[in-house]
């Protein structure tokens, strides 16, 4: 049978290889805050075909009219996105007309977006009260769903740390993506975020149901082994659910369109996380807790260090 | 075994059938009797283009609005909404200081905002000269209307009354009527002609420029109703306007007495027009021209009548997706969501075989269902809306994988088909209901958060996915469990576990 809780701490290091690298990036780069957040406008305007004007004429033109912080960026060979200060329909129409007549051309206004900055600090203030009422709500839950088994909220927390792990994956893939792809983080990736939250916990609890009924049918079995057997006894089912989730999200991500790339790129990746974790790191914890491996951490490092 | 399934094969594909029927794109709607509804998709904006706006009460954080003050702000947005003549807006108050609008298929901010927005503070107000009437249209003016009012559109309440433009009479004169034009003001009914004065008797006496503080001789209080219309001769378009009987008595002695001067029709501060008075208006109604498009008629008659908001409103938000974008999002995203439905289905045939292929029914049904229910509901279907459908579809077939592999464990175990069956689904149920309850949960707090600040995308997403779960529940367990069953009564070569994969 396959040894997965026995190479524990080789998962543990593989996670941490995935995680520094985008905490590092995060620290570096910072996050790219969208105008959901921060306020602020953001224009994205079509030209026909051959006479899209370079970013930098657009930005001018921004400036010519007196509106704050243009960015400009080309997507695809037609489009142009500028961010600015907040600018309001007046704005936005002025714009349009003085698009038209500079670029002798006619633009057509594929999305326009304005938002208040005291908006984008409530929004991020509530996202915040959701990430953290979801954990303790999950918490709670679980706690209470394992009730049966001993230290049940062993589970409930060990959940919690696999659920912060796919958290920090994306956060890190999002920080590395939106550095080099221009990604911003918006309400969007919010809705990801929470959805890779439901189904890191949901993935995880179906493991545990598995220790918790192995438990009560094999009562002498160490804990290590029972749960390494449960692990091993879900693996099936943890890849085919995987697999399916994924066919599905890809076809959304080759199909789908640029308006959902980002959300499906963050959803695939989190969704992968989520599996990992639940097989690698949620169960795991159980045992490494259940073991009180910290105490020996820094006897192994030292015997590490001088051997 | 089976036995006990049989009968509920009927209520299950009633269930389906009913699900189907409403899903066809040809559905006539449900019309019996006292029901009467049409059955239809609700898009979202993001997929069929539109406008959304989240208005916001322009007032500190310390002046309480009631929630009085909030639906009446919304009943006069939604008048004048319905006058943009969009089909299907939605008004909605969001929180205690916002309402949120959406009006479909609208792809001109602009004009739509400035409609909604303003705060419909219509006042008369005197001029001196020609000079003024010419130089003055398009500017924006003081006016002595209200002390408060000195600093233009700012909607400026004491600091503790969110009393803003209401007029609640500091005005000079009176309160009353309102309206706009440019060359022409005229009384409909009698001109009877009068006094020449032209410099306005209570006009302050500092001369033209920016900082002058003009007189309002009334405000909109003193309408009682306006139109849109043409001119019958010239087939220009203008706005008629019937005044109260106090406002047509100040209307009648202020343009009695003004004859030949000219008058400024000014809204929210900014002049619209300013005619001459040509003569005397006694009969209580009159009418605005000005190079009005018909649109620009419309709109500022849906003002004129509507009155004034009792709170001023600040535009906090704007999303605005034009027609084409929309269109392009829910064509790929229709592509996609067919893929992904065939290639889960084709894995879990391959994969499973007999049980496999009945999953698929299953999933099928699934898909059925839940679109039906969000035909029903409505759920207004958003973009991030179907990738939370797309998403479900893989989630569905997980209680579907869940309990398979249990039975494969069992059939390996030497357990009997049947017996395999029913163990697989019974062993799986404590995983299936505990793990969708989480997400039950994390969708529910999704829920709130999108309710509470008018996130109406993350509200769209949590919705979808909350009914995908307890659809799933019923399609991958009950309906699985039922045609199981009733292939395995009907088939004899079913009875082999080489069909489940083993």
């Amino acid at each position: 049978m396959l040894d997965i809780v026995g190479k524990r701490y080789w998962f543990f290091a593989i996670s941490l290889v995935v995680i520094v690298p985008g905490l590092i990036a995060l620290a570096i780069w910072g996050f790219p805050l969208a105008i959901d957040f921060t306020g602020g406008s953001l224009l994205e305007v079509q030209f026909p075909s051959g006479q899209t004007p370079q970013p930098a004429e657009v930005v001018a033109l921004y400036q010519d009219l007196g509106i704050g912080d243009p960015i400009a960026q080309t997507s695809g060979d037609t489009n142009i996105l500028v961010r600015s200060k907040q600018i309001d329909q007046n704005d936005e129409a002025a714009i349009v007309k003085e698009m038209n007549t500079r670029f002798n051309t006619q633009v057509t206004v594929l999305s326009f977006e304005s938002v208040g900055p005291s908006i984008g600090a409530l929004v991020a203030e509530r996202a915040a009260g959701a990430v953290g009422l979801a954990t303790l709500g999950i918490l709670g839950f679980i706690t209470y769903a394992f009730r049966g088994v001993k230290h049940a909220i062993r589970y409930g927390v060990a959940a919690i740390i696999a659920m912060l792990h796919d958290v920090a994956v994306v956060i890190g893939v999002e920080a590395i993506l939106g550095h080099f792809l221009g990604w911003q983080v918006d309400a969007l990736f919010l809705t990801a975020l929470l959805t890779v939250i439901g189904f890191s916990v949901h993935d995880s609890i179906v493991v545990f149901d598995r220790i918790r009924e192995n438990a009560n049918v094999h009562r002498r079995l160490q804990y290590e082994t029972l749960v390494n057997h449960s692990i091993v006894q879900t693996l099936d089912r943890s890849i085919n659910t995987q697999l399916t989730v994924a066919l599905t999200l890809l076809a959304l991500l080759l199909l789908g369109g640029v308006t959902t790339r980002h959300f499906v790129t963050i959803l695939l990746v989190g969704v992968f996380s989520g599996t990992y974790s639940s097989i690698f790191n949620a169960s795991p914890i159980l045992v490494v807790w259940e073991n009180r491996e910290w105490n020996t951490w820094f006897r192994r490092r030292a015997a590490a260090a001088s051997g | 075994m089976g036995q006990r399934y049989r009968r509920f094969i009927i209520p299950v594909l009633i269930v389906i059938a009913a699900a189907v029927w409403l899903v066809l794109p040809t559905n006539p709607g449900i019309h019996i009797g006292p029901i009467n509804r049409d059955v239809q998709i609700v898009r979202g904006l993001d997929l069929q283009g539109g406008l959304r706006v989240l208005l916001e009460a322009d007032l500190p954080d310390t002046v309480n609005i009631t929630s009085d003050q909030m639906n009446t702000a919304r009943n006069i947005v939604e008048n004048r909404v319905n006058g943009l003549g969009v089909s299907e807006p939605v008004v909605q108050v969001a929180g205690n200081r916002r309402i949120l609008v959406e009006l479909p298929g609208v792809s001109d901010p602009q004009e739509a905002i400035n409609t909604i927005k303003e705060t419909g503070l219509l006042e008369f107000v005197a001029l001196d000269n020609q000079q003024e009437a010419l130089t003055l249209v398009g500017q924006t003016i003081k006016t002595d209307f209200g002390q408060s009012n000195s600093t233009q559109v700012q909607p400026t309440p004491g600091p503790g009354t969110p009393q803003a433009t209401t007029p609640p009479s500091t005005a000079t004169t009176a309160p009353t009527a309102t309206a706009t034009a440019s060359p022409d003001l005229t009384g409909t009914p009698e001109p009877t002609t009068a006094a020449t004065a032209a410099a306005g008797s209570a006009a302050s006496p500092t001369p033209t420029g920016p900082n002058k503080v003009f007189h309002t001789v009334m405000t909109g209080t003193a309408l009682s109703g306006a139109q849109a219309g043409r001119n019958p001769t010239t087939g220009e378009y203008l706005v008629q306007f019937q005044l109260t009987n106090e406002g047509s008595k100040i209307f009648g002695d202020y343009t009695s007495s003004h004859v030949g001067g000219y008058l400024a029709i000014v809204l929210d501060n900014k002049v619209i027009s300013a005619p001459r008075i040509n003569s005397a208006i006694v009969g209580g109604s009159g009418e605005i021209t000005g190079s009005f498009t018909q649109q620009e008629a419309n709109n500022l008659a849906v003002q004129l009548r509507y009155g004034s908001l009792p709170i001023p409103l600040k535009v906090a938000e704007i999303n605005s997706v034009g027609p084409t974008l929309g269109q392009d999002s829910l064509r790929k995203s229709a592509i996609a969501g067919v893929v992904g439905l065939l290639v889960v289905i084709a894995f879990m045939a391959l994969y499973y075989r007999l049980p496999g292929l009945v999953a698929d029914l299953a999933l099928l049904s699934y898909a059925a269902i839940t679109f039906s229910l969000f035909k029903l509901i409505p759920v207004t279907l958003t973009l991030p809306g179907i990738a939370g459908f797309v998403l479900s579809i893989g989630v569905a077939v997980d209680a579907n994988i869940l309990i398979f592999e249990r039975m494969k464990e069992e059939l390996r175990a030497g357990k009997s088909l049947v017996h395999a069956i029913d163990l697989g689904f019974s062993r799986a149920w404590p995983s299936i209901r505990d793990s969708n309850l989480s997400t039950l949960i994390t969708c529910a707090i999704l829920f709130w958060f999108g309710n509470t600040f008018g996130a109406s995308i993350v509200k769209g997403f949590a919705l979808t996915l909350a009914i995908g779960v307890l659809v799933s529940l019923f399609t991958a367990i009950t309906a699985t469990r039922v045609f199981l069953h009733t292939v395995l009564d009907n088939l004899e070569m079913a009875k082999h576990p080489r069909w489940f994969g083993v």
